[in-house]
């Protein structure tokens, strides 16, 4: 591994760590797309910037792309409050049209410098190192790994200061201005830290993959876990990891490193999504089954109680009248035996005494409208799951 | 060329004529289908998808070899179609909202296209050239066939717009009641969609990914301001975009150096803009004007009030008072007393004033809901 090799991983790290940490606040407060916007509409505060500056290099640059990140956001409250359309529809609004402007800007007056919309919207990680900075003639290393160190060092200093008061105002807005922080200072402070953080990263990853890397780490810990540390370490963690292999992927298929940061991404969210503990869609379509079955037990069992004629509870009677299959009645009837809820004797069903108790129980709940204790009731009396 | 030569050989020049129909047409057929997508609060999910569809145009090259415009869009509208499905199923399964959903399946998916894209361009195939104009589309490389393969879709999409008219709008306004009716709302919801998706796609070529999903809404956001009939709104919306389409190509066409999908989206957010503030049902200039009308009125009001329960305290209701007790008054001026008069309110005698019978009448009922005017 030479030392280039190693400098863009470390700046790749570096962009995914800067990344996760607003990304898993915008994630928890509904805020993902506005991270998209902002990466679109940060091309003219960077077009407009330029013409004041006449330099690619000039921190004025980002304030003001940054700024004009800012102002998307402005923009879009603005005309959600106008009440003529919804959230989603300003954001779809504002941000391609400051795009169109940047892209005309540029095409107007920028033809022959190096600011082209490719590159600011995909960026291109390979070249980092060799834009490097040197004070009195000695080498510090290369410039994006400089602009996202200290993007990240405010991040860090900014989330472990207000660490109290982002938590409380994304779970509870209400109580968090109760309790005297301002909703809307928080709400625009962590906006202007995801775009200073969009600009700090976009020469590196691009614009769009800026998104990626705010959103799946944030994602992909949002469906492990619960806790807000937890998942912020968690969303650290993936983003470094797919900003890792993902370099060894660019490397070995020569194609583009962010995009190929995106794709480690995509299958890390993919994996996450299928086989995450409880949260994952396997986890949920398993638990969706048995809470089917189980509801076909409770009806089964409210059947049997209302019920003494032999007809009304013969085991046939499930296929014939309910119109169960047979495949469904024998999973009711095998998970009502396990639990010891009913007896068979020559082919009719009766209530054991548990089941008795059981059904009584869950009919008191159903009248006063209790359902969800149901639930509970559930792991007091069944020995066997759906 | 400037704009006077644009329209003098729109009608005969190949190139531009194709390009005009061909925005016009797709401006018009965004607009029908975006409607639907602003009502359902889908509207970024054109965003979503115009960049999810990024990996099917790059698989369909890589797998065919072929850079045939109606090859790549089919490759674009399957891949399309997994993005719209998958964010489904995250946000029905998981407990991740619909935002993150949209930002994950667009970033992830344009970040694969991407990878794609530069593994395509290393290849040693100088066919591939050129796919990096569905990044931002180029009108100019419209020709009359992709043209036919618009209008053909359009017109299948009006067909069935039309077939499904009353299911689309039941299903758009109350999903519910739809289900109950019987209608397979599933199936109602899948064909939306393919046709959302559908529309993104033939605009790839020439909006290109990043502004396509402003083609969709700005047409639909504009028309919605005018209109509270959903016929009426689709109609406007296919206006709108097929104007945006045809001035933003003339713009285009008559300066140096301009891409038309930017120039489409300004047109079409310019048309936004003026429908925000100049629609006369919700616009935001009307709604000003009846805002200071409504204060008027409401201070007219308080003014009547407060000498009705002066001239209450006097047997005789017209007994005249001096214009000074009004003066510590806050809702009084001069030309509420003036308009008073007008009304026949009040009738004013040197620096006396008062209540006429039918002002005495009305301030008494101000407050009482049920009293017919009588004017």
């Amino acid at each position: 591994m030479s030392n280039a090799q190693f400098e863009i991983q470390l700046i790749a790290s570096l962009v995914a760590i800067a990344c996760a940490i607003p990304g898993t606040f915008l994630v928890l407060r509904k805020m993902a797309m506005i991270s998209d916007a902002i990466s679109h509409s940060i091309l003219p505060g960077l077009v407009v910037g330029f013409f004041i500056t006449q330099d690619l290099n000039s921190p004025l640059l980002i304030l003001l792309a940054a700024l004009s990140g800012v102002i998307t956001v402005i923009l879009v409250e603005r005309i959600q409050k106008t009440g003529l359309v919804k959230e989603d529809t300003a954001i779809g609004l504002v941000f391609p049209a400051l795009f169109s402007i940047g892209v005309i800007m540029i095409a107007k007056n920028a033809n022959d410098v190096h600011l082209d919309v490719d590159a600011v919207l995909l960026g291109e990680l390979a070249f980092a190192p060799f834009d490097r900075i040197t004070i009195g003639g000695t080498d510090i290393g290369p410039k994006s790994l400089w602009v996202i160190g200290i993007i990240l060092l405010i991040t860090i200093g900014l989330l472990i200061a207000f660490f109290k008061e982002l938590k409380v105002s994304t779970f509870d807005a209400g109580l968090a201005a109760s309790l005297g922080f301002s909703p809307v200072v928080i709400h625009y402070g962590l906006m202007t830290m995801a775009s200073i953080t969009t600009v700090g990263a976009f020469d590196a990853v691009g614009a769009i993959l800026v998104v990626a890397l705010m959103i799946a780490p944030a994602a992909c810990a949002y469906l492990l876990t619960t806790d807000l540390k937890k998942m912020l370490g968690l969303a650290i963690f993936f983003g470094v990891f797919g900003a890792i292999t993902g370099y060894w992927v660019a490397h070995w298929l020569d194609a583009s490193i962010a995009g190929s940061i995106a794709t480690m991404l995509g299958i890390v969210f993919f994996l996450v999504y299928l086989f995450a503990p409880s949260k994952g869609l396997i986890a949920v379509m398993y638990r969706e089954r048995r809470q089917r079955t189980e509801v076909l037990l409770l009806t089964f069992l409210l059947h049997l109680k209302n019920h003494n004629e032999v007809e009304e509870r013969h085991v046939n009677h499930l296929n014939e009248h309910i119109n169960w299959q047979k495949v469904k009645s024998k999973t009711v009837l095998d998970l009502a035996l396990k639990n010891n809820m009913i007896l068979i004797n020559d082919k009719i069903v009766s209530l054991t005494e548990k089941g008795d108790e059981f059904t009584s129980q869950a009919i008191d709940y159903i009248i006063t409208n209790e359902d969800a204790q149901i639930e509970d009731m559930k792991k007091h009396f069944f020995l066997f799951r759906g | 060329m400037n704009l006077q030569d644009y329209f003098s050989l729109v009608f005969t020049d190949y190139t531009l004529r194709t390009i005009t129909l061909g925005t016009a047409i797709l401006g018009a057929v965004t607009g029908m289908l975006g409607s639907f997508a602003v009502l359902r609060k889908q509207s970024l999910l054109g965003d979503a998808i115009s960049h999810a569809a990024l990996p099917g145009i790059a698989l369909a090259f890589l797998i065919t070899g072929a850079k045939d415009t109606n090859t790549l869009l089919l490759g674009a509208l399957v891949s399309g179609l997994i993005g719209t499905f998958w964010i489904r199923g995250i946000v029905t399964k998981t407990h991740l909202k619909s935002d993150t959903a949209l930002g994950l399946i667009l970033s992830l998916f344009f970040g694969f296209g991407m990878l794609l894209l530069t593994f395509i361009q290393k290849q040693p195939n100088a066919n591939q050239a050129g796919l990096d104009k569905y990044l931002f589309g180029q009108a100019a490389t419209l020709v009359e066939s992709d043209v036919w393969l618009m209008a053909i879709i359009t017109s299948i999409c009006l067909i069935v717009m039309l077939l499904f008219w009353k299911e689309f709008k039941l299903l758009l306004f109350d999903a519910d009641y739809t289900k109950t009716l019987g209608f397979n709302t599933k199936f109602i919801d899948v064909l939306i969609t393919t046709f959302i998706v559908l529309a993104i796609v033939l605009g790839l070529q020439t909006v290109g990914v990043v502004l396509m999903s402003a083609m969709l809404l700005a047409p639909a956001a504009a028309a919605r301001q005018w209109t509270n009939s959903l016929g009426k709104m689709v109609f406007l919306a296919a206006i709108f975009g097929a104007f945006s389409g045809v001035f933003g190509t003339a713009i285009s066409a008559s300066q140096d150096n301009l891409s038309t999908g930017p120039v489409i989206v300004i047109v079409a957010s310019v048309f936004v803009v003026f429908s925000f503030i100049f629609s006369p049902g919700r616009g935001l200039l009307f709604r000003q004007i009846r805002f200071i009308k409504n204060r008027r009125d409401l201070e007219l009001q308080k003014t009547l009030a407060f000498m009705y329960h002066i001239a209450e305290t006097h047997e005789d209701i017209s007994h005249p008072h001096t214009i000074k007790i009004l003066n510590n008054f806050q809702g009084f001026t001069r030309k509420t007393l003036q308009k008073l008069v007008d009304k026949n309110y009040v009738t004013l005698d040197g620096a006396m004033w008062s209540l006429t019978e039918e002002g005495f009448e009305t301030a008494a009922n101000l407050y009482n809901q049920n009293f017919k005017k009588h004017e």
